[in-house]
């Protein structure tokens, strides 16, 4: 996103940090539940608490879900990995601490690919992804004295993935977290549900002249959905143009984006320069890993979106831009394969994105709780092909399925759309039109081809629309020439 | 004899035996602890509960069920949690604190049959070498010294432990070891004190000192009642990740294995310029039984001791920083209210915590702090894999190494307190045994000129308590230790 | 090296202990002693020794996910000073 300033063109450097929630039933390091939206403090054990005497264990899924989102980023699994106490406090940090990796994180560097809009696919660098604990939640409004605390949140598993600052646009970060939510929900290690805040993302942010060495950043804190991200960006972005445009400097600091204005402010809470302490935590052991295990992940890992986006353009034909949008999420291109496999995938893309998705997002719904089945859009799409129907009719067998959920092959017969296939009975048509318009059809003869299209709209319009429109012309053309 | 005089296996036999119940054990104990307050050495008693544990005890025995510590009175110290039973860290900060959960140690102990008399005093979080730091007042030692009636310290951090157990007020203590916290205090009162390998009790439900030399250990009277108690304190716990994952050996089977045949290290580093005749003599006294009954005496270089405690002043406290960073008057314990979030933390934790404690939270937050990390952090955990390197090293020549417990006999309350690093040296020769994770043991072995207790200090490998034990009953059988406070 | 009185109170803001002014010179030459005595390690060459965490030698045990713990509110909540409808209460806190 280049700002153009009164002094020129800006570049916008833009790094982000992901805290993405792990999939699991327990916490990290203890065996409290992590269910969203219970009662305060029912998902708390003495350990999330930090009560006196209490110690981490940590849960062997979430190192599980690390490596594997580690494997699934293409990165470097760092086979010994340390937790590190990152020391501050805060009412929603119990034990003054958060247990975290610093220098020694679990997995290290690695790549996401972004697709564009153009066909082309970028490059963003991954920095490392490391596991550390959630905080609790700080309820601010409820009282005019008092913040309120509740700690089921405390100690849930979370993955900070932190991306190079590779990133240039606005846009460029939607499409990262969308991929990079996209991954994860493929390997199912966080549902990426930005609203319920399992994933959250800190947005660093700096302009250059281009071509010039990094600029001060800011980091804007905790903002839960991507289009905050990227009003964020734009604010933030602009802003250090104005400031440095205007002779004054940026200064290195945390922000807050304030989704009701779209501006970003300094974080009051932060404003004391920071030193975390970090040391490695001495209730735990490195975390050392069997290298065989890892390549047991890394086997039993599902086709990640790009691959299979490789393999859908190679399969079905499809173009860049329709198989990058049927591998978005995993759940469409399943749907997508099912009905696809054995059929025109060119058709069916063109049924399940255009005729599906068109209906779904008209009613709201999402592709897991569409009201008709894949095996219900591929018996439609037969019908279309083998004649049975004609497509403008199966447009309307759509809708009919999608109101009640009936089959296709059963709404076709119940209300007769089935095309009319005898020859004979076409001919009969045909020939009815043909001599009550014989003027008209003369002209046909003498070569006025334009004209044959009418002949086509009659004849469909005696047969109630159930002759097949090809065969039509084809016999209307015989007829002209004989 | 009375019932407060038996130690622990005799207190077994007798209970069997039914020559008495084990509520009586407990009454007599809870009779000797009202008698003794003017020690100090509870800060909590539970009389109730000792009577109703002990009745359930008596059940047991008679049918035939006794665990291996059945009916045995003993005193906690207040640094493990006990469930329905306040528990203070000899802290302010903890005031009214009732943890809703039972340590594993303690839990341990009360499956094996064993009766709770009380939560015994301490310095403030474990930090201190004379029980003076403790919140609810120091611990006068049940010692005096020949001719002169000024208060002794019974040592520290477990001072209320050690002088319950020597006192007579318990038939045994738990305690707890981060810099010699249990060896210290035995040998100041002539009691036996049992520090066992790092990892060999379970640090669940204790409040934390300094996570990576915290470990809970025993005092009792003799040798042998150590290790019937460490036999039920110890085993792997799932609940804490540094526990080691490890059957306990038979610790009773092991007193007899006595040390002939073995070669045991006398560090030559150990010989301060500055130690006592009485000490020195002690400690010689110590090679010729141990030689007497067969062992070797060989002489070993642990070159970097003298760097033990500095490095332990850098890690202890490091670590200390941030366990106590949790007593922040929100969740339980001590609140000064303030005007902002960050003002009641720090009142409520300047006036919660004692001088000794600030200090050492102030010095943690310091070797930690941006800047000094590397100085003072990283370097004393490399001299502290130095220390362990020389441990290492020794026992690839020697099977167990010999040192007296501490440079000096207990000192009186008052003493040594204006500097603290004058106090800090009292944990010379028992620091270096918590950096490398080992087992040791305090053994009473004689007497200082002026008639107060001095102890013999055995260090063993890694997880090797069984041949600690063994080389400690040579000592005790050999010294016959008999001296009583009173 | 000298503990200054600023440093002694960044630290001790750090640690969230407060100091009153007149405590922080005593307290600076205090810690400098202690400090002072701990700089001995400097003698200790400890080149290409790798730094000491835990004396355990072991591999980091990890736990099943299974839900165990919890649904204990009240327990949570018992110890506390500041508590209401369910929650820890604490001085309002501006974001
Ligand atoms: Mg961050
Ligand atoms: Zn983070």
């Amino acid at each position: 996103m280049a700002i153009r300033g009164e002094t020129g063109e800006w570049e916008v450097v833009i790094g982000l940090e992901v805290h993405a929630q792990i999939v699991s039933r327990a916490k990290l390091f203890s065996g409290a539940a992590t269910a969203f939206g219970a009662e305060p403090n029912t998902q708390v054990s003495f350990v999330d608490a930090a009560f006196p005497g209490m110690l981490p264990v940590i849960n062997e899924v979430c190192v599980s879900q690390a490596v594997r989102t580690g494997l699934g980023l293409e990165a470097e699994i760092n086979l010994r990995s340390v937790f590190d106490r990152k020391n501050y406090f805060y009412a929603d940090l119990p034990a003054g601490y958060q247990i975290s990796q610093y220098l020694q994180p679990i997995v290290g560097k690695g790549t996401l690919t972004l697709d564009m809009p153009d066909g082309t696919i970028k490059t963003v660098g991954i920095t490392r992804l490391h596991l550390e604990q959630d905080a609790g939640k700080s309820l601010h409004d409820q009282d005019p004295r008092l913040s309120y605390v509740d700690l089921n949140r405390s100690g849930i598993a979370l993955m900070e993935i932190v991306s190079e600052p590779d990133m240039r646009t606005a846009e460029e970060a939607g499409l990262y977290l969308k991929k990079l939510r996209s991954i994860m929900r493929y390997l199912g290690t966080c549902d990426g549900n930005m609203d319920e805040g399992s994933m959250r993302a800190d947005v660093n942010v700096s302009v250059r002249k281009p071509g010039a060495p990094l600029g001060t950043r800011c980091e804007i804190k905790n903002v839960n959905s991507m289009r905050y991200v990227q009003q964020a960006i734009e604010y933030e972005s602009r802003r250090q143009v104005e400031i440095i445009e205007g002779g004054g400097t940026i200064a290195q600091e945390t922000r807050l984006f304030d989704s009701r204005q779209s501006t970003t402010r300094p974080m009051r809470s932060k404003e004391h320069a920071h030193d975390y302490r970090y040391f490695p935590d001495p209730d735990l052991l490195p975390l050392v890993l069997d290298p065989e295990w890892v390549e047991e992940l890394r086997r039993a890992l599902p086709e990640l979106p790009d691959t299979k986006k490789a393999r859908f353009m190679r399969e079905y034909s499809l173009t860049p831009y329709d198989a990058g949008v049927l591998v978005a999420d995993r759940e469409t291109a399943a749907y997508y394969e099912a009905v696809a496999r054995g059929r025109d995938g060119k058709l069916v893309a063109n049924w399940v994105m255009g005729e599906l998705f068109g209906r779904l997002n008209k009613a709201g719904k999402s592709v897991s709780d569409s009201p008709v089945s894949a095996a219900a859009v591929g018996e439609l799409v037969d019908l279309v092909a083998d004649g049975t129907i004609s497509g403008r009719t199966a447009k309307d067998v759509f809708d009919e399925m999608f109101a009640t959920g009936k089959g296709a092959r059963a709404i076709v017969k119940a209300k007769g759309l089935t095309q009319i296939t005898d020859t004979g009975a076409i001919e009969a048509a045909i020939d009815g039109v043909i001599a009550a318009n014989a003027e008209k059809f003369e002209q046909v003869r003498a070569g006025k081809d334009a004209l044959l299209g009418w002949f086509v709209g009659q004849v469909m319009k005696a047969t109630g629309g159930k002759a097949n429109p090809a065969s039509v012309n084809e016999m209307l053309r015989k007829k002209a020439k004989g | 004899m009375e019932l407060t005089d038996l130690t622990i296996a005799a207190a077994r036999t007798g209970l069997a035996k039914r020559s008495f119940s084990a509520l009586e054990l407990a009454d007599a104990h809870i009779a000797a602890a009202a008698k003794a307050r003017d020690l100090n050495a509870f800060i909590t008693e539970t009389p109730e509960r000792a009577r109703e544990m002990a009745g359930r005890s008596d059940a047991r025995l008679a049918r035939g069920e006794a665990g291996l510590l059945e009916g045995i009175p003993l005193a906690i110290k207040d640094l493990f949690c006990t469930e329905g039973v306040r528990t203070t860290a000899g802290s302010h900060i903890l005031e009214g604190f009732v943890p809703p959960y039972e340590s594993t140690v303690t839990a341990n102990l009360w499956r094996a049959g064993a009766v709770m008399l009380g939560k015994t005093n301490l310095d403030e979080f474990a930090m201190g070498s004379s029980n003076m730091t403790s919140h609810f007042g120091p611990v006068k030692s049940p010692w005096t010294r020949r001719g002169d009636n000024r208060p002794l310290v019974p040592g520290g951090s477990s001072g209320g432990s050690a002088a319950a157990v020597a006192a007579r007020l318990a038939l045994g203590a738990t305690g707890t070891d981060t810099g010699g916290s249990i060896r210290q205090p035995a040998a100041f009162t002539g009691i036996v004190g049992l520090k066992p390998t790092y990892g060999r009790c379970s640090r669940w439900g204790i409040v934390a000192f300094a996570s990576s030399l915290d470990q809970a250990g025993a005092f009792a009277r003799t040798v042998e009642d150590t290790a019937l108690m460490l036999q039920s304190m110890a085993g792997h716990d799932p609940k804490d990740s540094t526990s080691f994952a490890a059957p306990v050996p038979d610790y009773a089977a092991a007193l007899g294995r006595g040390v002939k045949g073995l070669k045991i290290g006398i560090p030559k580093e150990y010989r301060l310029d500055t130690m006592p005749e009485d000490i020195e003599r002690l400690w010689r006294q110590g090679i010729d039984w141990l030689t007497a009954a067969g062992a070797e005496a060989v002489e070993i270089s642990l070159p970097h001791t003298k760097y033990a405690l500095p490095a332990y002043y850098i890690v202890a406290p490091a670590e200390a920083s941030s366990n106590l960073a949790r007593y922040d008057g929100v969740r339980f314990g001590l609140r000064v209210e303030g005007e902002t979030l960050d003002d009641m933390y720090e009142r409520t934790r300047a006036a919660g915590f004692g001088a000794e404690v600030r200090r050492r939270v102030m010095i943690g937050t310091y070797v930690l702090s941006a800047g000094y990390y590397d100085a003072y952090y990283l370097k004393a955990q490399r001299v502290r894999a130095l220390i362990a390197r020389d441990f290492t090293e020794a026992f690839q020549r020697v099977d167990a190494i010999l040192t007296p417990t501490t440079p000096s006999a207990a000192f009186a309350h008052g003493e040594k307190t204006a500097d603290p690093v004058q106090m800090y040296l009292n944990d010379i020769f028992t620091v270096t045994v918590n950096l490398a994770g080992l087992p040791a043991v305090s053994v009473p072995a004689g007497l200082s000129g002026d008639g107060l207790p001095l102890g013999l200090h055995v260090i063993g490998r890694t997880f090797d308590e069984e041949t600690v034990l063994g080389a400690a009953k040579v000592l005790e059988d050999a010294a016959g230790f008999v001296a009583r406070p009173y | 090296m000298a503990l200054d009185k600023a440093t002694v109170a960044h630290i001790a803001r750090l640690a969230r202990l407060r100091v009153e002014d007149k405590d922080l010179e005593p307290m600076a030459r205090e810690l400098d002693g202690i400090l002072a005595w701990i700089e001995q390690l400097n003698e200790v060459d400890t080149s290409g020794v790798e730094p000491m965490a835990s004396v355990v030698d072991a591999r980091l045990p990890r736990r099943k996910d299974e839900v165990i713990d919890g649904g204990q509110a009240e327990k949570i909540l018992a110890n506390a000073t500041g508590a209401a409808h369910g929650f820890f209460t604490v001085p309002k806190v501006v974001e």
